[in-house]
This record gives C-alpha cells, sequence and structure tokens, in this order.
C-alpha cells in the first residue's frame, strides 16, 4: 500500500482556502449540471421584467423622474432578484445536503469550519456575478446608457449583495431541518426584503410607515448602489436616492456582518 | 496517562439533552485493527455515540478518545484519524464518482498529484474505474456505497466509523459490502466499528457491545455471548401461530413467543423437545428449527425486553 498521507502537517488555514476552493467549484458544476436553476435564476428575473415592463407601460409615473419607463425602473431591480434567487438555490439546497448528502462528510472533515460558510457564501455570489455579466447585456435595451467605470462598480454592488443575501440564506438554512421551513422564511423575509428595497416601486412615493421599513430595510441601499452605480454620468436619473457615499458603506456593512455570522453559526457545535 | 495505541476509548461516557440520557456512562475501548459492532433498538444510543465519536456531538460528561485525541479538545486530529460512512450516502448526486472522490480529497487537505494517484488506486481497488466520469445518481445503492468505500479510504483513515451501512441494500449487495469491508480490513489493518439494529449484521464482527437505554448490557465476542445462554431455541414455522402458542401452551405450560412469521420457545434440549412438539402440534406446523441461543437471546436475558428488526416489542 502507498504510504499514508501527510494532511495532518497541512497548516490550518491553507487547508481552509482548499476547502473554500473546492466547494465553490463544487457551487459551479452542480449549477452548470441543473438546468432549471440556471432557468430560475436567469429566466425568472427576464420574464418579469418583460412582463412588468409590459404591464405597467402606460401606469408608471417616478415622483422625480419624468418620462421613464417601468421596464428601465424595474431592470436593476430585476438584476438584483437574480441574485437574491441564486443565493435561495444555492443556501436551499444545504437543509437536506446536511442531514442525507454530501455536506455530512464536510462536517466531519478537518477542514475549518468558516470555510464550509465561505465555500457556499462565494460560490453563490460568483455565479450571481456571471449571471450579471450576462444580463447587463440588456441594460442598453431598457434604455441604460453604456458607462464602463459605473457598470464595473454595478458588478461590485451585485457581488456585495450577493454575499450579502447568501449570507441571510446561509444562516436560516444551517438551522433549519425541513426545506418547509426555509421556504417560509423566503416568502416572509427574503422575497418581502426585494419587493420593499425600492425594486418594484421608488421610496420617495411611498406611505410614511412604508417609506420607514424601506429606510430600515439593508436591502434598500444595496438596490441604491446598484442604480447609482448604473447611472454614474447621469445624476439625474437617480433623484430621491441617497447617495453612494452613504449606499456603499451600508451595503459594505451589511456584507461584512451576516458573513461574519454565517461563519460564526458555522463554527458552532451543533446538538 | 492516555494509551496512545487504542483505536477507540471511551470513559464514563454520558449524553443528555434535557431529561433525555442518551449514552449513561459508557466505558469501552477498541484495540487498532478490531471489528466491532455496536447493536440495539432505535432510539437505544447508538446514533448518539456515532455522532460523538465521529465529533458531531460533544459528551455531556466523560470522554472518549481516538488514538489517544480527545475528540472534543483535538477533534480536528481526530478526524484525520477517522473515516466516516454515514446512513445515507455523503455523496453529491450531481457529480460523478471522480468529482466526489477529488472534493473528499481536497476537504482532507490532499491535492495536486498525491491526491489523482490515490484517487486512481482507490477507484482501481474498488472496479469503479469504469465508472469514474459517471454521475453518481445514475448508479445503484450497492454501487453508491462502494464509491462511498472509495472515497473514505482516499485518506486511509485507522478507524472506520459507519452508521447501519446497509440501510436500503438488497441482500447480494448486502454480502457484498461486508465482503469489501473484509478485504479492506485486512489490507490496511483499519479498526472498524459499526452501528446496526440488525442482528445477523452484529454477527458478522468479531466483537459485538449491546447498547439499550445509553447503557451498555452486553459486551464480548458473539460466539462467547450466545454461549452463555444456556439451553436451545426450537422455532415454528405454520400458517397460524397464534394458534401454535396456544397448543405449545396447554401442551407443555411454555409461553412461546412470536418472531415474524415464527414461534420459538427456550428450552433445556432441544432434541427431545422437538419430538414431542411435533407429535403434539402434527399439522398446526409447517416446519421446525433447533438452533443454538442468538444474540436476541442475549438481550432478552440481560435487560428482560424483545428486540427484533430494530423496535423494542
Amino acid at each position: 500500500m502507498t504510504t499514508p498521507p501527510t494532511s495532518i502537517t497541512i497548516p490550518s488555514h491553507t487547508r481552509g482556502w482548499l476547502a473554500v476552493g473546492t466547494l465553490l467549484r463544487r457551487e459551479f458544476i452542480r449549477f452548470a449540471r441543473q438546468k432549471h436553476r440556471v432557468f430560475g435564476a436567469l429566466g425568472q428575473p427576464i420574464l418579469f421584467l418583460l412582463l412588468f415592463g409590459a404591464g405597467w407601460s402606460g401606469s408608471f409615473q417616478h415622483p422625480l423622474v419624468p418620462d421613464r419607463t417601468y421596464a428601465e425602473y424595474f431592470y436593476p431591480g430585476t438584476l438584483v432578484l437574480m441574485v437574491l434567487f441564486t443565493a435561495i438555490f444555492a443556501t436551499i439546497s444545504i437543509i437536506e445536503d446536511r442531514t442525507q448528502g454530501f455536506l455530512q462528510s464536510v462536517l466531519v472533515a478537518p477542514a475549518p469550519s468558516w470555510s464550509i460558510a465561505l465555500g457556499k457564501i462565494l460560490g453563490s455570489t460568483v455565479l450571481a456575478m456571471l449571471q450579471g455579466v450576462i444580463l447587463l447585456i440588456a441594460a442598453p435595451f431598457v434604455g441604460i446608457a453604456f458607462n464602463p467605470i459605473g457598470w464595473l462598480g454595478a458588478l461590485v454592488v451585485l457581488a456585495l449583495i450577493g454575499i450579502a443575501m447568501s449570507a441571510v440564506g446561509f444562516l436560516f438554512a444551517w438551522k433549519m431541518d425541513s426545506v418547509q421551513g426555509y421556504h417560509g422564511i423566503m416568502n416572509v423575509l427574503m422575497i418581502p426584503m426585494w419587493l420593499l428595497s425600492g425594486a418594484m416601486f421608488p421610496a420617495v412615493g411611498a406611505s410614511g410607515w412604508m417609506r420607514w421599513i424601506m429606510t430600515v430595510n439593508p436591502l434598500t441601499y444595496g438596490t441604491a448602489a446598484l442604480r447609482q452605480m448604473l447611472y454614474l454620468g447621469s445624476p439625474e436619473m437617480t433623484a430621491g436616492l441617497p447617495s453612494l457615499a452613504v449606499t456603499m458603506p451600508l451595503l459594505l456593512l451589511f456584507a461584512v456582518s451576516t458573513c461574519a455570522a454565517a461563519v460564526w453559526v458555522a463554527g458552532r457545535p451543533r446538538k | 496517562m492516555p494509551n496512545a495505541t487504542l483505536a477507540v476509548s471511551a470513559s464514563e461516557l454520558s449524553y443528555h439533552y434535557g431529561e433525555r440520557r442518551a449514552l449513561d456512562h459508557v466505558t469501552f475501548e477498541v484495540a487498532p485493527g478490531e471489528f466491532t459492532a455496536i447493536l440495539g433498538p432505535n432510539g437505544g444510543g447508538k446514533t448518539t455515540l456515532f455522532r460523538v465519536m465521529t465529533t458531531l456531538a460533544s459528551p455531556s460528561n466523560g470522554r472518549v478518545e481516538v488514538f489517544g485525541d480527545d475528540v472534543v479538545t483535538a477533534r480536528d486530529r481526530v478526524r484525520h484519524h477517522i473515516g466516516v460512512v454515514f446512513q445515507a450516502p455523503a455523496l453529491d448526486v450531481k457529480l460523478t464518482v471522480r468529482e466526489n472522490l477529488l472534493h473528499h480529497g481536497h476537504l482532507h487537505g490532499l491535492s495536486g498529484k498525491p491526491l489523482r494517484q490515490q484517487l486512481s488506486h482507490a477507484l482501481e481497488r474498488l472496479e469503479l474505474s469504469d465508472r469514474r466520469r459517471d454521475l453518481v445518481e445514475s448508479l445503484s445503492g450497492g454501487l453508491k456505497r462502494r464509491v462511498e468505500l472509495a472515497k473514505v479510504m482516499l485518506t486511509q483513515p485507522r478507524l472506520l466509523l459507519l452508521d447501519e451501512p446497509t440501510t436500503g441494500l438488497d441482500p447480494l449487495a448486502r454480502e457484498s459490502f461486508w465482503r469489501l469491508i473484509n478485504e479492506l480490513r485486512e489490507e490496511t489493518k483499519a479498526a472498524v466499528l459499526y452501528t446496526t439494529h440488525l442482528l445477523e449484521e452484529a454477527e458478522r464482527a468479531g466483537r459485538v457491545i449491546i447498547l439499550d437505554q445509553g447503557m451498555i448490557v452486553a459486551d464480548g465476542a458473539p460466539d462467547s455471548l450466545r454461549a452463555q445462554i444456556s439451553g436451545q431455541i426450537v422455532r415454528f414455522r405454520g400458517r397460524d401461530t397464534e394458534a401454535i402458542k396456544t397448543r405449545i401452551r396447554e401442551t407443555f405450560q411454555l409461553e412461546a413467543e412470536g418472531e415474524g412469521d415464527s414461534v420459538r420457545v427456550v428450552v433445556t434440549d432441544g432434541g427431545e423437545f422437538a419430538a414431542r412438539a411435533s407429535h403434539a402440534l402434527g399439522d398446526a406446523i409447517e416446519s421446525l428449527e433447533i438452533a443454538r441461543p442468538t444474540l436476541y437471546d442475549v438481550f432478552r436475558q440481560r435487560t428482560g425486553r424483545s428486540f427484533a428488526n430494530g423496535e423494542i416489542a
């Protein structure tokens, strides 16, 4: 027999990054092999864009920016929806994976627990960014002028939103025993977060208590930052929104704190 | 001073959650290379014991050491010693056989050429080379288990821990599985410890630890445990098991037990009783069998309860 592997002598943080890398790769391969995920994450936002754009075309009037079609208004929200669904699909699989699948052996491997959280979060985020690049191709069709620096910034914003929402999904999936429970959280928390982030309607026109909810919703700052980046050269298009100087730090805080929480939760011993 | 050569050393191990005591002062040792079964009814504590030994759960009291390393304070070192096979296959069905092994290797700190060599060797040894690029979801239950063994043997563990490893396998696949386990034991000298609720499966091991209600009620080689039960088992099969039990009660003043489609009695002289019973019962019985006591009888004698098919009767 060959001599036993000396993996025990490799330092813990190198093992950690090797683990993150392999878990990340696993996310990619799984995504590519499951056509319904590709359709769901990409197809649904595009479908929404077409349907809502057409449906609201005559009725929508932005309070501060005149002559803007709903399709154009809704487009950034479509990108955020794509990121949200990518995060959901990536993290919902944790539940069964943990009790009946591959994740069982990950939990008894000598890989540090933070690598499990990061592998999942980064895997989901990179997938979201790849899809973001594809969806950005549609931007000029809704009237958003091409703007290289801004669009690069938009990808950064999408990455931060991806990290944050994947971490949120991870936090719930890690503790849950049933997929139904996750659906509950998805419907009661995650999707409303998106609905009330300025993706569907501007905060400016919303009534008092609704505006308050939208102000405390961290995703609002993500969506706002995305709009700011997409319209980097045209500030009149983002009238009424907090500036990048406000939105970027808050988005960063959202991403870092949820990610830290996910890493911490993954490290605690399970009963 | 902890004994560094024992594969497993459990000392006054207890585990409780809320009011429930899942494990109660469990103490045992497993030597390197030993082949041990942990037998018990569902809910008896074997899964909890499995979770503690695989570092998934921490003891409430007492300690467990694997090759001298404590499962709580030296968790990562323990994880390097062990290979774990769970009740549900720990495989990603959307990945190929080869990809599953690769990812497992990376998670254990293996990479590059050494990993690829170990991988090829494991696939060859488990006769999976021709399936290396197949998606795991296309494999049968028996093949999936083989992939798991290949995966687990990648890191050449000194202790293999298995939880109800033949769940869902048909009899042929089970035989194949145990044959492989025995071959791997011979080749790698790894200690093997598995949980089961099936008596026949526990009898394959060189040593059986019977766990009931969180406590060890028996510990020894199957044959020597059985030899401690005096008497023989006479088992009757017939269409109407209740009628057989009644006739035995009336004729011999003996309480027979139902066991699936048969009825059994424990007597001193099996042959002599069988002769008298076949006369007395006549057409009521289809067949009759004389057997040595089984682990079922050991359990019964030690606990006073019946245990069949994983459940307390």
